[in-house]
């Protein structure tokens, strides 16, 4: 419904909400265009395959995006199979009642939990409980159990998402739970589930706090070589350039770059997940 | 699974922050000083590291709501579908920028703009951190308030307009309030992100562990103390176990923050 404005004060009150509400836009516009005319012209071939050098002030970060790679790749070989797991319990196998009731409570809580809480919480685990120390193993865990909400949450979305009249003509033809789930549910579901699992993702690569307690080194002479080395990770990286070197300012372009790569890293994911949502979301209809 | 997880958080938090409360008591987390590393008298007074926090956390409140809340309403009642279209991926792309880029951002950015417009000596304040935690917490205060004002009944509007009231009366007077208590639990959701936060405001507050209410003076929050001193503290110490009560306390702040919030989303069917 359109009604236009009625008098000056109306129309004042209008704009001002209009004004505050593009403030947001501009802001987010601004800190985008910031990081990228200050990490365009360190972009090169040279500083993201070079190691870095003099503690970071100079090279590239290479090893950094390695690390920040096998975290990711870890973490998603932990979260992916437990969130999807638990999703489709809850959505199709569980009923209603006090331990739904429960779990749902445990996710919103696990959601909510601050990340360096999380962080102490695998120091206390993983790297001391467990004896992984410092680890990849370590990181990619805690990282996990931050992610795993996320994943739980948007999973079932998805899968309750497809009407139940596909159910039903499946489990009417005899298929068994399963084979229903598995043939004519899941496909349906999948680019939901996926949507969600990448936003996660994306937020446990951009991540600094748990990492921090957990794996991250700030300089190794080697690649990690198994999942019980500690790495270098992006967020870990450009938050030591940008606050512990001796030199600061000298660093700048370094910083600039980092946080480039860094957060086209995390848009990509979050806009893969845009561009899956939409295509998925015209093919399927019904 | 996730209540295997949940509980094990709160269980390994509390084994190691048992030997601490054992030692100091609890009055300790009372105490104003902190001064962990001392040759004479280390002292773990964690009182300046939770008013840090609340301060920091207020401010951000204070810049966010408004911003937060009106464009909550623009969206939601005001904007044409195209806007909509536009400001779903604005909000997701905000709500995506690592917490440690805008620390970054406000490194670079917004502490000098701090520092000149106040004529401070230094623009890493509890004000530069309260802004970017504001940019944090803007995404999900609009997003689930915009949820809160749709679910308003189109019925409760129409009566309204009918009434003879214009729209934007209808809006203040009759959506927003129906839409309220939606509104507070976005508030609180965004307020346990910004209690939680880490990395952006270690890395402009300051971290200055003084009793301060002043928002132009350098402070330190209790996250940013975990994170700091986490990396140097020798395994098993006192100082060791006081940081995880850190993380208990925190813990316990955000669990109440956001249990009350689902209550009332739950209250109200939203979300």
């Amino acid at each position: 419904m359109s009604m236009k404005p009625r008098n000056l004060s109306e129309r004042l009150v209008y704009f001002s909400m209009l004004a505050v509400t593009y403030a947001i836009l501009l802001v987010v516009i601004y800190i985008i265009a910031d990081v990228v005319v200050g990490g365009l012209p360190v972009l090169s071939w040279e500083f993201l395959t070079d190691a870095p050098r003099k503690s970071g002030a100079e090279g590239g970060i290479w090893p950094v995006i390695v690390g920040t790679f096998y975290l990711v790749l870890c973490t998603v070989a932990f979260a992916l199979p437990l969130g999807m797991a638990g999703a489709i319990y809850l959505s199709e196998y569980a009923t209603q009642g006090r331990l739904t009731r429960m779990i749902r409570i445990a996710i919103v809580t696990l959601a909510g939990i601050p990340s360096v809480v999380l962080g102490l919480f695998g120091l206390g685990l993983f790297v001391i409980f467990l004896g992984f120390g410092a680890s990849i193993l370590a990181g990619s865990m805690t990282l996990a159990c931050m992610i795993l909400p996320t994943i739980i949450v948007a999973s079932e979305e998805a899968l309750r998402a497809v009407p139940q009249s596909f159910r039903e003509g499946s489990l009417a033809l005899g298929a068994t739970k399963w084979e229903t789930i598995r043939r004519n549910v899941l496909p349906y579901a999948v680019p939901g589930m996926m949507t969600g699992s990448i936003l996660g993702i994306g937020r446990a690569a951009g991540e600094t706090a748990p990492i921090l307690l957990t794996v991250a080194a700030f300089f190794l002479p080697t690649l990690p070589q198994s999942v019980f080395d500690q790495c270098m990770a992006l967020p870990y990286h450009l938050y030591i350039l940008a606050t512990q070197l001796p030199d600061v300012e000298k660093a700048r372009p370094m910083q600039y770059g980092t946080a480039l790569v860094l957060i086209a890293v995390v848009l990509s994911f979050n806009l893969a997940a845009i561009v899956i949502r939409s295509y998925f979301r015209r093919k399927y209809r019904w | 699974m996730s209540i295997l997880i949940v509980a094990l958080v709160f269980l390994f938090l509390g084994r190691e922050s048992i030997p601490f409360v054992q030692s100091h008591g609890l009055s300790e987390i009372f105490n104003e000083i902190w001064r962990p590393v001392s040759f004479e008298n280390e002292q773990f007074g964690m009182l300046a590291l939770i008013t840090g926090s609340l301060l920091v956390t207020l401010l951000a409140t204070i810049i966010a709501v408004p911003f937060g809340v009106v464009s909550a309403i623009y969206i939601a009642e005001m904007a044409s579908p195209i806007e909509r279209e536009i400001w779903k991926p604005v909000i997701e792309m905000l709500a995506g920028i690592p917490s440690v880029v805008l620390g970054f951002f406000g490194l670079v950015v917004v502490a000098p703009l701090v520092k000149s417009v106040f004529h401070l000596d230094s623009g890493l304040n509890a004000l530069t951190g309260a802004i970017l935690l504001a940019l944090m917490a803007i995404p999900t205060i609009i997003t689930i308030s915009e949820d809160a004002i749709r679910n308003v009944p189109q019925s409760y509007k129409e009566a309204s307009y009918s009434l003879g009231a214009s729209k934007l009366q209808t809006i203040w007077k009759v959506t927003v309030p129906a839409a309220l208590s939606g509104i507070v639990a976005a508030v609180m959701l965004g307020l346990g992100r910004v209690v939680g936060e880490t990395m952006a405001v270690m890395m402009v507050t300051g971290n200055a562990a003084v009793i301060t209410f002043d928002p132009t003076q350098s402070v330190r929050t209790m996250t940013a103390t975990v994170a700091a001193e986490m990396g140097e503290v020798p395994f098993g110490s006192d100082h060791y176990h006081a940081l995880f009560l850190i993380g208990v306390l925190l813990l316990m702040m955000t669990f109440a923050l956001n249990m009350v919030a689902q209550r009332v989303l739950k209250k109200y069917r939203i979300g």
